[in-house]
């Protein structure tokens, strides 16, 4: 998988108006095109604000305080919010927990989608419920005509997600923000549904950024890995070498307490992540980490290379 | 030992319609399950499948509509009010949510030796209790005088456990109490699970949607579907061959394993519990008889039980 790059995220530091403190930063990394790329890391460690930073979207009160989102050759986060807008339309899809917030509980879902279709590839009629019906089936639910005039609540929760799937394609994008898409489907549901995703980025060349706090879900979507811990990325590899060879502290201690099938003991790792605010001046894991030296708890680490494709901010690897 | 059975039990609820009673929707249907002294018993099912029910029942919070239910060798509902309520203490229960379990306005200390206090210990014996109890649990004991929004998730289900077990009850019944916390939280808190069953010899039904999480937990597994056990047995077992065909969907659902076969369907509601087997519309290897004639629950090995007429 070596596309182009697609996004680029460039020091992304996120605020909050009224607090002296950033919530996330500094965030940087490349998606290319064609691959998943799954951010994963415990709640409150900043995904889902770095997930919508990609779409140039910030919740009420936060706010880029510096850093670039280059989408191709636009830099998203220097465009005046009309232009910002219409670029989601045509390139970014966003597919979030629970579809039932997205979703208007008094229209049918076929008419949502016609919406959309109508918005932004301004199709209307025979023509745009023809394509609503091609979205549906594309996006696995059954019966797609019937489905047309089911009200969101008539759906099950997977075939609410599948609207939402539907509805973020019918843009014709090129890239999908997937926020925790199966977090709140059962497990039988959500493997159909990666399923999906897996089919979706070989069909159409999408790319993904999936961010779930799941690290088996990731494990099974993703091309490339990068793990947060309090706002920032702590390691990145290929999905295969993180799993297999992960070389930092926190990555490992989350591995060892994750239960897997056949798990005989988990390893704990003592203690919380710390909230914004509270991050400690030296290395933000130091007061957890097993392996810390005085230095750590002095100096900040940088994200570097440690071989290729593979970054880890820790000053003892 | 067995401390606790449930036999045959059903429960249906009548579900409120617009003007006239809605349809009734039965949430058990004919559920047995035993659980031993000592036991850590997993229950692991999709949303919906009556695994809070069962939890309920369990925990003598309602009636079964048929069937019995027996605690430490005795028919719980038929015995008279005043045993019942010396009973009751004995089973004790965790939720997914402690901040909706713990009363936000008593203090972390009052929580944890309410059970205590009911049962008519002093001031000075519940103190001392609870804050052995809290020792037990890894709550400082700055932690006495808060107030639950002041701990964090993993903390307060600390607090719920604590509670639970002040009075060394002989059954805890855990409806997934793992679920809202974080990975690190988590592993935090099902080693202070194993650790507190050894020390205080209390049984455990843990229920839990994930199955490598109960796979780490349980001795014993149930599998639950529409409102049925479809497969009960030692958790070693599941990783040999020959499940029912619903436990295979599920461990083939797990993520980041190498799926071993195709998964399909979702689980239909309540309300359209299929005949026969309950799980013929999305069995691939369904029969015509598997439409026709429910499955009993049958025993395969001295401590495996299943419902299938293709195992
Ligand atoms: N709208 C907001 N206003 C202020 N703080 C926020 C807002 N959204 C999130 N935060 C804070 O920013 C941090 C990162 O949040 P988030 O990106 O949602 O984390 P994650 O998705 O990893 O759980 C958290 O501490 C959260 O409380
Ligand atoms: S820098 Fe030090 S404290 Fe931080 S992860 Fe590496 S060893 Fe641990
Ligand atoms: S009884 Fe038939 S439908 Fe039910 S699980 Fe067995 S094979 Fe499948
Ligand atoms: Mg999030």
């Amino acid at each position: 998988m070596e596309g182009g790059t697609l996004l680029q995220v460039q020091d992304l530091v996120l605020g909050c108006r009224g607090r002296p403190y950033p919530l996330v930063g500094r965030v940087s990394f490349r998606l290319r095109a064609g691959e998943i790329f799954g951010l994963v890391g415990e709640s409150g460690c900043g995904k889902s604000l770095t997930g919508l930073a990609c779409l140039a979207l910030f919740p009420p009160g936060v706010k880029p305080l510096s850093g670039r989102v280059v989408f191709r050759d636009t830099d998203l986060l220097s465009l005046p919010e009309e232009k910002r807008r219409k670029f989601r339309g045509r390139h970014l899809g966003l597919i979030f927990q629970e579809p039932l917030n997205a979703l208007n509980p008094v229209f049918t879902v076929g008419h949502q989608v016609e919406e959309v279709l109508h918005l932004h590839r301004g199709l209307s009629g025979e023509t745009a419920r023809q394509e609503t019906v091609r979205l549906f089936s594309e996006a696995g639910l059954p019966d797609p005509e019937l489905r047309l005039r089911n009200y969101p609540h008539e759906l099950s929760g997977g075939m609410r997600q599948r609207v939402m799937i539907a509805m973020a394609l019918a843009g014709d994008p090129d890239l999908l923000v997937a926020d925790e898409p199966t977090t709140a489907l059962d497990v039988t549901v959500q493997a159909q549904i990666l399923e999906l995703f897996l089919e979706l980025r070989t069909r159409r060349g999408l790319s993904i950024l999936f961010i779930s706090h799941d690290l088996a879900v990731i494990r099974e979507v993703a091309d490339r890995v990068a793990v947060m811990y309090a706002g920032e990325i702590v390691e990145e590899a290929p999905r295969d070498e993180l799993f297999s060879s992960p070389l930092h502290p926190y990555t490992r201690a989350l591995l060892a307490a994750f239960p897997r099938l056949g798990t005989r003991k988990l390893e704990v790792l003592p203690g919380q992540v710390p909230p914004p605010g509270t991050w400690p001046r030296g290395c933000r894991f130091a007061p957890r980490c097993p392996e810390k030296i005085s230095l750590c708890v002095e100096k900040h680490p940088e994200l570097k290379e440690i071989r290729p494709h593979h970054r880890v901010r820790c000053l003892r690897v | 030992m067995t401390v606790l059975e449930l036999r045959e039990v059903s429960k249906s609820y009548r579900l409120r319609g617009f003007l006239r009673q809605g349809p009734e929707l039965q949430v058990l249907a004919g559920v047995s399950l035993s659980l031993k002294r000592h036991e850590i018993l997993g229950l692991v099912g999709e949303s919906g499948c009556g695994k809070s029910t069962l939890a309920r029942l369990a925990l003598a919070l309602e009636k079964p509509d048929r069937g019995e239910f027996l605690f430490l060798g005795r028919p719980y509902w038929r015995l008279p009010r005043r045993e019942r309520r010396g009973l009751r203490p004995r089973l004790q229960a965790v939720f997914q949510d402690p901040a909706a379990s713990l009363n936000p306005r008593m203090r972390i200390g009052d929580l944890i030796s309410e059970p205590l206090r009911l049962q008519g210990a002093s001031r000075e014996e519940a103190r001392n209790r609870t804050l052995e109890m809290m020792k037990m649990v890894g709550l400082p004991e700055e932690a006495l005088s808060r107030f639950p929004h002041q701990l964090s998730g993993g903390q307060r289900q600390r607090v719920a456990l604590a509670r639970a077990l002040i009075t060394h009850p002989e059954v805890v019944v855990l409806d997934e109490p793992t679920s809202a916390l974080d990975v690190s939280v988590q592993a935090q808190i099902l080693n202070l699970l194993l650790d507190l069953q050894r020390r205080f010899g209390v049984s455990y039904i843990f229920i839990s949607h994930d199955l490598p999480v109960v796979l780490y937990l349980a001795h014993r597994v149930a599998v639950m579907y529409l409102g049925e056990i479809v497969e009960m047995a030692p958790a070693a077992d599941l990783e040999k061959p020959g499940l029912h065909p619903y436990t295979e969907l599920l461990l083939a659902s797990i993520p980041g394993e190498r799926r071993k076969r195709p998964v399909i369907g979702e689980p239909p509601s309540l309300l359209q519990r299929p005949r026969g087997c309950v799980f013929h519309p999305r069995c691939p290897e369904a029969r015509p008889i598997c439409q026709r004639e429910k499955p009993p629950l049958r025993r395969v090995s001295p401590e495996h039980f299943l419902a299938c007429h293709r195992r």
